[in-house]
């Protein structure tokens, strides 16, 4: 099942989750000894974050480790930047516009 | 872009808004008609080399505005606008998502509501806006929708190389 990456990252509990394993991986058990919660919890949360692939399992040894997706979180904030390009677009434009009625408007 | 003017852009993903904050270098009045008027906003709301062509302006509350987006190749995406509250060169809200060319909605995609306020600073006019949307996918699909193709840095560059041509 793919998930919704927003709504991954609604989750207080999850960004928390995501901020720490940003740092380094971490086995399940080390992060939930960051949370007061049950470690099913935990897992729940990180099987949300792992089905909406921010984060990936890899196992070493006997443990599995948990990891974030770099290229998955540049997503989101790629989209945010065209969103922005569209805006600074408009507003140029618009800054042309009332440049040139301002112009019209000293000539007569 | 004019680097004396303020450009703000913040968005927060946790209340899912995006704020923009931008300074015009004109008087409100000037900048509230650029915002309300059909034929202004034809001549600068479609990101080059997109253009708004508008069908309908009713600018008052319960009233729309209906246009599309008309790619350089003629391809039309068509938008609506609902106005839901105005002070008159203060503030509006509305509400746009994507319709027909008759102005029906278009129910699969998402609608975002939208609070503009223009501040008064003498020779400078301050634009404030706070977009509101129920999800970021929604802001993804908007964007997915029609601007996709426009927004390349060799674009870009072109509307500058065309600029000069024109000066």
């Amino acid at each position: 099942m793919k998930r919704d990456i927003f709504q991954a990252i609604a989750d207080p509990t999850r960004r928390a989750i995501l901020t720490l394993i940003a740092l380094h991986a971490m086995t399940p058990n080390a992060l939930a000894e960051h949370f007061d919660m049950s470690r099913q919890a935990v897992s729940k949360h990180l099987r949300v974050l792992q089905e909406s692939e921010l984060i990936k399992a890899e196992q070493q040894g006997r443990e599995i480790y948990y990891q974030l997706e770099i290229e998955k979180m540049k997503e989101i904030d790629k989209w945010l930047e065209q969103f922005r390009k569209i805006w600074e677009k408009r507003f140029d434009q618009l800054d042309q516009y009332l440049s040139q009625v301002q112009k019209q408007n000293n000539e007569k | 872009m004019n680097p004396n003017l303020l450009f703000d852009f913040t968005v927060n993903k946790e209340n899912k808004t995006i704020h923009v904050k931008r300074e015009f270098n004109a008087e409100l009045k000037l900048v509230w008609k650029a915002w309300t008027t059909a034929e202004i906003l034809d001549q600068w709301w479609g990101p080059a080399p997109w253009r708004a062509e508008t069908k309908l302006m009713d600018f008052r509350p319960g009233g729309y505005w209906l246009y599309a987006m008309v790619s350089p190749e003629g391809e039309k995406h068509w938008s609506r606008l609902n106005y839901l509250n105005i002070e008159t060169e203060k503030s509006f809200t509305s509400k746009d998502g994507f319709s027909d060319e008759n102005g029906v909605m278009n129910p699969d995609f998402p609608q975002n509501m939208w609070e503009n306020q223009f501040i008064d600073q003498k020779e400078k006019t301050l634009v404030s806006m706070v977009l509101r949307f129920d999800s970021l996918e929604d802001l993804e699909t908007i964007i997915a929708m029609g601007f996709k193709e426009g927004f390349t840095a060799g674009m870009n560059q072109l509307d500058v190389v065309l600029e000069n041509l024109k000066s």
